[in-house]
C-alpha cells in the first residue's frame, strides 16, 4: 500500500511554515477521570500531522478540544499566533477548522451535492428574505457555491453519486463525502478521525491519496488520527504519541518509530 | 412514455437547480394551477368551496408550517393547533382595533404574533429533543388554549367568549364576514397560500433549508460545521410558527367566521399533524395530498354511499371516516414513513422508465 503514497511524497513541493496552532499544557477531566494530561504540541501550517496512540488513548478527546466540543479543564490553544478564547464548536469551524469523523456523521436524508453544499453554509450571506424570493441574490450566491463543489465533486471523483441520498452509498463512498464536506469549508486546519477506519487496502489507497492530494494541492494543514501504522508512518510529517492520556512521543516518523516509550506502549513493557 | 426525460440536458448549474429540471414537472403544476385558479372557482358550488377547496387550502399551509419544524429541522411539536389560534386572535385583534387595516396586512402580521409565540416555546428545543420537546409544545398548546378562554381583552369582552369575525371589505368586495362570496373567500385564501407556499419551497431548497435538515440529521455535525443549532432551530420554529399563524387566521377569517378557544385544542394540532404524517414528513408537495386526502375523506365517504343508493346516517360515516384515518396512519408509519409524497415520486420514477424497466 505504500507504492502511490511514497511516488507523491517523494516529489514533494510542499512547504510548511509557521505555526498554526499551538495547544499547550492541555488538561481534559470529566468529573474524576483525566482524559488528556498537560499535553503540549503544535500544529505547523502545510503539514499532515498524526496523532497516534492505542485505543482510549484520549485521541478523539483531543481533536474534540481543537474542535471546542470540549472545553479543556487547563491549559492554552492558540490559533494563527492569538489565544483562543472559550467558543463554541460552530465559532471555531467559522475560523477554519473543519473535521471529519470515526463513525460517519452524514446527513443521511440529504444528497451528496446537498451535504458538501451545506460544508460551505458558513461562506453564504444572503439573509432569510433574499432565500425566500430565490430570484436574484439567493440564486445566484448557491450558484457561485455549486460550482465550488463541483470541483470538490469532480476532485475526490463521485460524480455518479451526486445525487444520490448518502444514506445509501456504500461505506467507502460515504467516508469520501464527508471528506468532500470538510474540505468545502476550504478549511485552514482539516481534522480527520480516523479516516480509514474500516476500509480494505485498495480503499486505503485511495483515502492517502486523496489525503496527499489535498495536503499538496490546496496547501491545507491536516491533523489525523489513525490506527494503521503503515499508512501513518508513511503520509504524516510529524506524529504525537499519546496513551493513557500522556504525550509519549512527538516527532518525524523515524523518531517515534525508535522511541523507547512508544515500543513500550505499543508492545508492552517486559517486568522483571 | 408521456415522462420521457431523455433529451432534457441541463448545460448551466441554473438549469440543474431549478425547481423543476424535468419539464413535465412543470407542464403538470400547470395544469394545476389552471385547475384551481381558473377551472374549479369557475365551476364550484358553495357546498364545495365551503367543505373542500378552502379548507384544503387553509389545512395545505398548516402542514406545511408544521412540516418545516418537524420534517424539515426535526423538531417535534404538538402545539400547531394553538399557534394557529394565536394567528387568529391576533388577526382578530388587529382588525377590531385598526378597521381601516388592509386584510392582507392584519393576516400577514398577525403570523408575526404566532413566530414570536413559536420562538419563546422553541427556546427550550437547544436543550431538550424528541418526545421531551414534544411535551414542552404540548404545554404551550394547553397554556395557549387557557389564555385565548381566560384573557377576555383578546376576544373584546364578548359575553360568549367568542370571536366573531366582522364584515371587512377591500378594494369595494366583501371578502370576509357573513356578507363575503365563497368565490372572494376563495382566491384570497388561495393567493396567500400560493405565495406562502412559494417561499417555503424557495427556504427548504437553499442554504437555510440545508442546515434545517442537517440539524434533523446529525445535529452535533451539523454543530462541527459551522451551523449556529440555537439559531436554525429558532429560525425554523418562527418559519414554522409564522405560517402556522397565517393558517389560523385565515381558518377563522375566511372558513368559520366565528371561533371561541376550544377550536383551537389539541384534536386541530393532532389532524394537522396527522395530514404532514399521511401526506410525506420533509416534502412540501406531501402536504397537499395529505390535506386533499384528510379533507376530501369524509365528504366522500358522506356523498358516496347515497350514489349508489345505500343509506347510511352520519355518525356511522363520522365513525368510519375515524377509523380509516386511524388504519391510514398506522398503515403508513409502518409500511411507508414518507408518506403520500414518496409514493407519488416511486410512482413518477416508474413513469420516467415505462415502458422500458431500465
Amino acid at each position: 500500500m505504500t507504492g502511490i503514497a511514497e511516488a507523491i511524497v517523494a516529489e514533494d513541493t510542499r512547504r510548511i511554515g509557521g505555526i498554526l496552532m499551538e495547544l499547550k499544557h492541555i488538561t481534559l477531566r470529566f468529573g474524576g477521570v483525566t482524559a488528556i494530561q498537560d499535553i503540549s504540541f503544535d500544529i505547523r501550517e502545510g503539514e499532515i500531522r498524526a496523532i497516534i496512540g492505542p485505543n482510549g488513548a484520549g485521541k478523539s478527546s483531543m481533536l474534540n478540544v481543537i474542535n471546542g466540543l470540549y472545553t479543556p479543564s487547563v491549559g492554552e490553544i492558540w490559533y494563527k499566533g492569538a489565544r483562543r478564547p472559550a467558543m463554541k464548536p460552530y465559532e471555531v469551524a467559522r475560523q477554519g477548522v473543519a473535521r471529519t469523523f470515526q463513525n460517519i456523521a452524514l446527513f443521511k436524508g440529504m444528497s451528496t451535492l446537498d451535504n458538501i453544499m451545506a460544508g460551505r453554509n458558513t461562506m453564504m450571506r444572503s439573509g432569510l428574505f433574499a432565500q425566500a424570493l430565490w430570484r436574484g441574490r439567493a440564486e445566484a450566491e448557491e450558484i457561485a457555491h455549486r460550482e465550488q463543489v463541483e470541483k470538490i465533486i469532480d476532485f475526490l471523483e463521485i460524480q455518479h453519486i451526486r445525487k444520490t441520498p448518502v444514506g445509501k452509498l456504500p461505506y467507502g463512498l460515504q467516508k469520501r463525502v464527508e471528506l468532500g464536506r470538510a474540505l468545502a469549508a476550504e478549511p485552514s486546519l482539516l481534522l480527520l478521525d480516523e479516516p480509514m477506519a474500516g476500509m480494505n487496502v485498495e480503499e486505503k489507497e485511495d483515502m492517502s491519496r486523496f489525503i496527499l492530494d489535498v495536503n499538496d494541492e490546496f496547501g491545507t494543514t491536516i491533523a489525523l488520527i489513525e490506527h494503521d501504522m503503515g499508512v501513518v508512518m508513511d503520509i504524516s510529517d510529524r506524529v504525537v504519541v499519546m496513551d493513557y492520556g500522556k504525550k509519549i512521543g512527538d516527532g518525524t516518523p523515524e523518531e517515534v518509530r525508535n522511541a523507547p516509550e512508544v515500543i513500550d506502549a505499543y508492545l508492552g513493557v517486559a517486568h522483571d | 412514455m408521456l415522462y420521457r426525460t431523455s433529451g432534457q440536458f441541463k448545460t448551466t448549474y441554473r438549469s440543474d437547480q431549478a425547481l423543476f429540471p424535468i419539464r413535465q414537472d412543470a407542464f403538470l403544476l400547470g395544469i394545476i394551477l389552471l385547475f384551481a385558479w381558473v377551472i374549479l372557482p369557475a365551476s364550484a358550488s358553495s357546498f364545495a368551496f365551503q367543505t373542500l377547496l378552502i379548507p384544503v387550502l387553509i389545512y395545505a399551509l398548516a402542514a406545511t408550517g408544521l412540516n418545516v419544524l418537524t420534517g424539515y429541522a426535526g423538531q417535534l411539536s404538538l402545539g400547531t393547533g394553538a399557534f394557529m389560534g394565536v394567528g387568529a386572535y391576533a388577526c382578530y385583534k388587529l382588525i377590531t382595533l385598526f378597521p381601516e387595516l388592509n386584510l392582507i396586512v392584519a393576516v400577514l402580521l398577525s403570523g408575526l404574533f404566532s413566530a414570536g409565540a413559536g420562538v419563546l416555546f422553541g427556546l427550550p428545543s437547544l436543550r431538550i429533543k424528541g418526545f421531551y420537546l414534544a411535551i414542552a409544545t404540548l404545554a404551550a398548546q394547553f397554556f395557549l388554549v387557557w389564555l385565548f378562554e381566560k384573557w377576555g381583552w383578546l376576544y373584546n369582552y364578548n359575553a360568549s367568549g367568542a370571536i366573531q369575525v366582522p364584515n371587512v371589505s377591500m378594494f369595494g368586495i366583501w371578502v370576509a364576514g357573513p356578507q363575503a362570496t365563497d368565490r372572494a373567500q376563495y382566491f384570497f385564501v388561495l393567493a396567500l397560500v400560493t405565495v406562502l407556499t412559494m417561499v417555503t419551497i424557495n427556504l427548504t431548497r437553499g442554504n437555510l433549508g440545508r442546515s434545517w435538515k442537517a440539524v434533523r440529521d446529525m445535529d452535533i455535525a451539523a454543530e462541527l460545521i459551522g451551523i449556529n443549532l440555537l439559531k436554525a432551530k429558532l429560525q425554523a420554529f418562527a418559519v414554522s410558527s409564522y405560517l402556522v399563524g397565517v393558517a389560523g387566521a385565515l381558518f377563522v377569517f375566511f372558513w368559520r367566521g366565528a371561533a371561541e378557544p376550544n377550536l383551537f385544542n389539541i384534536d386541530l394540532s393532532f389532524r394537522v399533524l396527522f395530514i404532514a404524517i399521511i401526506g410525506g414528513l420533509g416534502s412540501v408537495l406531501g402536504n397537499w395530498l395529505g390535506a386533499i386526502l384528510i379533507v376530501a375523506l369524509p365528504v366522500v365517504l358522506n356523498t358516496a354511499p347515497h350514489w349508489v343508493g345505500l343509506d347510511i346516517s352520519s355518525s356511522t360515516v363520522e365513525h368510519v371516516n375515524v377509523m380509516i384515518v386511524g388504519a391510514l396512519i398506522v398503515f403508513f408509519l409502518i409500511v411507508e414513513p414518507h408518506g403520500l409524497a414518496r409514493l407519488w415520486a416511486l410512482i413518477r420514477e416508474k413513469l420516467i422508465h415505462w415502458p422500458f424497466p431500465y
